[in-house]
C-alpha cells in the first residue's frame, strides 16, 4: 500500500496525456547536473506494455518515509514545502531510503553513488524544469488536495454537463 | 570534439572480437550520422560484390547528433547493409531509444562484421561487450524478446534491437525492431538472421555534454512549443492514416495490388474511422514532442486480441491494396508484422500479388495450404482472414505459399512465372525489388523519377518528390524540362533529415516555412550548439547531396546500370479507369526524358554514373577513386 502524500506540492503526471517522450528526463538531468543523462534524471518516466506510460518524481509524503528509513540523518524535509534536502556529507549511498519510497522516487547517483531526490527545482524562478517543458501538459505542479479538485470537475463535466 | 565520442565499435561474430576505430573530427562533418553515416560504414566495410545473405556482409548502425538531447524528433539511428531485397544500399531509421543508449555509451556507431555459428546476442554495456547465447530467444517475437532481455538485467533503461521469427526465417522483407519501432525496408532482418544475431542490447549510462547547452536548450524549447502548434496537427490528432481518405479523394490510393486508386470502402480503413472505434492511446518515439503514433486496439471478434500503432503505410498495404475494408483484420495483420519482425509494406504488397495472381487464377486454393489451413484456403481480395493467415505464413516460411512470398514481389514472381510460364511480373509492383509505397505514381510523374531513380528502391521516405505534385506546384499528371531538379531537390531535401536524423515531421516548426529558407538556418543553429561548429545553410544543404552520393556510390560499385532505375510494368501499361487519378500512365519514353533530365540536375552522366569531379568537389576523393567516371 502506498503511502500517502498530503499537504505539500509535487509533481504529478496524468497518465491519460503522457507520451512517454523522456523529455523530462534530459531536462531534469541538464539542469540538476549540467549534462543529459537520463540516468541522473530525478523523474523517471515509465513505459510498461504498449500503451501505458507516465512520469514519477518525489511525491512529498508528510513524515516522508525515506526521511525515517536514513539511517544517519541525511535526509531532512522541509516544513514548509515538504521537500526532501540530502545532506551528500552524511549520505553513504546505503539506499534504506530507495526501499522506504513506495514510488521508486529516489536514485543513486551512478558515479558518487549517493542518493538524489527531486526537490521542485526550488532554486529556480520558473519552478519546476519538467512541467515547464512537458509538451503535452501532462506534467503538474500539485497537491494532492488540488488533484482532488481536479478529478470532481472533470467527473461533472464529463458526466454531467456534457450529455 | 562534441556531439561525438570520435569511436566507431567493431564488433565480430565468426571471432568474437571487437576493435575500435577512431575518426576524424571532418569525417563527422562530412557524413553527421543517420543514413549518411550509416551507409558510409557500409561503403568502408562490406566486401563489395557479396551475397547479402553472406558473412561479408556487414550491418552498419549509426547514431543520432541530437539523439540524447532535448531537440525534438532527434531520438534516432541509421542503419545500413547491402539489401537482401535490391542487391543494393539498404538504409534504414528508426526513432527509438537505442539511439539514446548508443550516444550515452559514446559509440558514433557500431559495425558488426562476419557470422555466429549458433544464435548469438551481443550486450554493449558502455564500454564493454559481451556475447551471449540466444537459443532460449529464438522463436520469441520482436517485444518479447526486448522484455525478456530487460528482465534479465533488471534495468528499464537497457534499450534492444532484435529481430523476430521473420528475421530468424531469413525473409527478405524481415525488419529490424526496436521499442516498437523498426528499422524497416530493404530487409535488413534477414540480414541479422544470416548471421545468425538475435538481439544487440545497448546500456549507455555516461552524459551527453554539448558545446553550448543554453543555446540548444533555448532552440529545443521554441522548437518543442511550435510542435504542439496547428503545424504539426494533423500527425498529433489522427496520425499518418488520416492519408487514407486524403489520397482517395486524389485518386492516389493504392487498391487491389495498384489496380485502383479508389477504394470504396476507403470510410471504413480511414484514420478516422481507427480515431473513432479503435484507438487506445497516443505515444511518442524517443524524445518527440509531437508524438503521432496512434494505438489501435481490437478488443473482441476472431481478431481479438491486438494492439498496435497503425501508420498510413502499413494501413493502406494491409487494408484497400489487398481490398480489404475489415479494420480489425488490419490492425491484427499489421500488429502480425510487428510482433513477428515483417516489414507491413512490403508484407502488403506481397500478399496483394499473390491475391491478383489467384484471381487470375495462377495459384489455385492448394497452393494457400499450411499448418493452421491443411486444405489451404480462397485468397481473393477483400478476404481479411487469407491476409491476417498469410502474414503468418510468411514470417515463418510455412508452407509453398509462405515460403514464396517471403522472398519479396520480385524474386517470387521470376520464381512463378519460370515455373508456370505465367506473367506475374506484370502486377509485381516494385522498384529495384523494394515493394512501392502507399502514392500510385502513375499520377504523381515527378514523383515517378524519384521512385524509379531511389537508391534503396521505390520509397517515399529517401524521395519527396510527391510534395510539388500533389501540392499542385507542378502538373502532377503531365511533364516537363523542371522534374529532373526537382526530383534532386527533394531527394537530397529529405536526405538532410535522414542523416541527422530528425524526423520530417518537425519541418515545419522551425520557422513555420518547411522550405530549405525556412529550415536550413535553424538546423545549422542546432547542430552548431551541438558541436561548436560553423555550419550554415551551404553546409546543410551539401549533408543531403553527400549522404545521396554515398549511397550512390555504393550501388554503382554493387554493379548498378541505368536499367535498374525502373518502374513496374503495370504504371507504364494501364491506366487507371476511376477516381481523380483516372486514365494516366507514365510511358517508357516519359520515363527516360525523366532520367535524362534528373542525372543531369545530379550533374552525373548521361548513363547515370558519377563524374570524379563531381566526387571531389564533395570532398569524396577516396570514393572517386572508386567509381568515378
Amino acid at each position: 500500500m502506498p503511502t500517502s502524500t498530503s499537504k505539500y506540492q509535487y509533481v504529478a503526471c496524468d497518465p491519460t496525456k503522457c507520451v512517454g517522450c523522456q523529455i523530462c528526463e534530459y531536462v531534469c538531468s541538464q539542469t540538476k547536473t549540467g549534462e543529459f543523462n537520463t540516468y541522473r534524471s530525478r523523474i523517471r518516466t515509465v513505459r510498461e506494455h504498449k500503451i501505458l506510460m507516465t512520469a514519477v518524481a518525489c511525491r512529498t509524503c508528510e513524515d516522508a518515509p525515506c526521511v525515517i528509513a536514513c539511517p544517519r540523518d541525511a535526509l531532512t524535509q522541509d516544513k514548509v514545502t515538504g521537500i526532501i534536502h540530502i545532506d551528500a556529507n552524511r549520505c553513504d549511498g546505503c539506499a534504506w531510503c530507495i526501499e522506504a519510497c513506495d514510488f521508486g522516487a529516489i536514485s543513486i547517483n551512478p558515479a558518487t553513488k549517493l542518493a538524489e531526490i527531486c526537490n521542485l527545482c526550488e532554486d529556480l524562478e520558473d519552478g519546476p524544469q519538467c512541467v515547464k517543458w512537458c509538451p503535452k501538459e501532462a506534467l503538474a505542479l500539485t497537491t494532492p488536495d488540488q488533484r482532488a479538485q481536479k478529478a470532481r470537475h472533470k467527473l461533472v463535466i464529463e458526466e454531467v454537463v456534457k450529455p | 570534439m562534441h556531439g561525438y565520442s570520435g569511436k566507431i565499435l567493431h564488433i565480430d561474430l565468426t571471432a568474437r572480437k571487437t576493435w575500435v576505430e577512431t575518426k576524424p573530427e571532418e569525417w563527422y562533418k562530412m557524413y553527421i550520422g543517420g543514413v549518411a553515416m550509416a551507409s558510409r560504414l557500409a561503403w568502408e566495410n562490406i566486401e563489395s560484390g557479396c551475397d547479402p545473405l553472406s558473412p561479408g556482409n556487414v550491418i552498419c548502425i549509426a547514431g543520432g547528433l541530437f539523439a540524447g538531447t532535448p531537440v525534438p524528433v532527434g531520438g534516432k539511428y541509421g542503419m545500413a547493409s547491402k539489401s537482401p531485397l535490391t542487391g543494393f544500399i539498404g538504409d534504414s531509421l528508426s526513432g527509438s531509444w537505442l539511439a539514446v543508449t548508443l550516444k550515452r555509451s559514446e559509440w558514433d556507431g557500431i559495425v558488426i562484421h562476419g557470422t555466429s555459428e549458433d544464435w548469438v546476442r551481443v550486450f554493449v554495456d558502455d564500454d564493454r561487450v559481451t556475447f551471449h547465447d540466444a537459443s532460449n530467444l529464438v522463436g520469441l517475437n520482436t517485444y518479447e524478446t526486448e522484455d525478456a532481455i530487460r528482465d534479465e538485467y533488471g534495468d528499464d533503461q537497457i534499450r534492444t534491437a532484435c529481430i523476430g521469427p521473420a528475421g530468424e526465417n531469413l525473409s527478405r522483407i524481415a525488419n529490424v525492431s526496436n521499442d516498437g519501432r523498426k528499422a524497416g525496408r530493404t530487409g535488413q532482418g534477414a540480414v541479422w538472421g544470416s548471421k545468425k544475431l538475435k538481439a544487440l542490447s545497448i546500456r549507455g549510462t555516461k552524459g551527453v555534454s554539448v558545446a553550448d547547452p543554453d543555446a540548444l536548450l533555448q532552440l529545443s524549447y521554441d522548437i518543442l512549443q511550435a510542435a504542439q502548434g496547428p503545424h504539426t496537427q494533423k500527425y498529433r490528432i489522427l496520425g499518418t492514416s488520416s492519408n487514407v481518405l486524403n489520397m482517395n479523394r486524389l485518386g492516389l490510393l493504392p487498391t487491389r495490388n495498384y489496380q485502383q486508386g479508389t477504394f470504396e470502402d476507403a470510410e471504413l480503413v480511414s484514420g478516422e474511422y481507427l480515431h473513432e472505434n479503435y484507438k487506445a492511446k497516443t505515444t511518442a518515439c524517443a524524445q518527440c514532442p509531437i508524438a503521432c503514433e496512434q494505438i489501435g486496439h481490437v478488443k473482441e471478434g476472431p481478431f481479438a486480441p491486438a494492439m498496435g500503432h497503425i501508420e498510413y503505410e502499413s494501413l493502406f498495404a494491409l487494408s484497400s491494396n489487398c481490398g480489404v475494408s475489415d479494420m480489425e483484420a488490419s490492425i491484427k495483420a499489421i500488429v502480425n508484422c510487428n510482433d513477428l519482425g515483417l516489414d507491413t509494406m512490403s508484407t502488403g504488397v506481397t500478399i496483394s500479388w499473390a491475391m491478383e495472381s489467384y484471381e487470375k487464377g495462377v495459384f489455385t486454393k492448394e497452393d494457400f495450404k499450411c499448418e493452421k489451413y491443411p486444405e489451404g484456403f480462397e485468397a481473393r481480395f477483400g478476404n481479411g482472414e487469407a491476409m491476417v493467415a498469410l502474414t503468418e505464413m510468411i514470417a515463418h516460411r510455412d508452407g509453398y505459399m509462405g515460403d514464396l512470398l517471403a522472398e519479396g514481389t520480385k524474386r517470387a514472381s521470376a520464381r512463378v512465372d519460370e515455373e508456370r510460364g505465367t506473367e506475374t511480373y506484370k502486377w509485381a509492383m516494385n522498384i529495384k525489388g523494394l515493394e512501392l509505397p502507399g502514392y500510385d505514381a502513375r499520377a504523381l510523374k515527378t514523383f515517378s523519377v524519384g521512385l524509379a531513380a531511389g537508391t534503396r528502391g521505390g520509397c517515399h521516405n529517401r524521395s519527396a518528390a510527391y510534395d510539388p505534385d500533389i501540392k499542385g506546384d507542378v502538373d502532377r499528371f503531365t511533364i516537363d524540362d523542371t522534374r529532373g531538379e526537382l526530383a534532386k531537390s527533394t531527394e537530397e531535401y529529405a536526405a538532410v533529415y535522414d542523416t541527422l536524423p530528425l524526423c520530417k515531421f518537425i519541418r515545419r516548426c522551425f520557422t513555420g516555412k518547411a522550405d530549405r529558407a525556412g529550415a536550413w538556418p535553424a538546423i545549422a543553429q542546432l547542430i552548431n550548439a551541438v558541436t561548436g561548429w560553423d555550419f550554415d545553410y551551404d553546409a546543410v544543404d551539401l549533408i543531403g547531396e553527400r549522404a545521396h552520393t554515398i549511397k550512390k556510390a555504393f550501388n554503382i560499385r554493387e554493379g548498378w546500370t541505368r536499367a535498374d532505375d525502373y518502374l513496374p510494368w503495370r504504371w507504364h501499361h494501364e491506366p487507371m479507369k476511376e477516381g481523380a487519378s483516372a486514365g494516366h500512365v507514365v510511358t517508357e519514353e516519359e520515363l527516360e526524358y525523366l532520367k535524362d533530365l534528373y542525372y543531369e540536375a545530379k550533374g552525373w552522366t548521361k548513363e547515370g554514373f558519377i563524374p570524379k569531379e563531381k566526387l571531389i568537389e564533395l570532398g569524396m576523393d577516396d570514393v572517386a577513386e572508386e567509381i568515378g567516371v
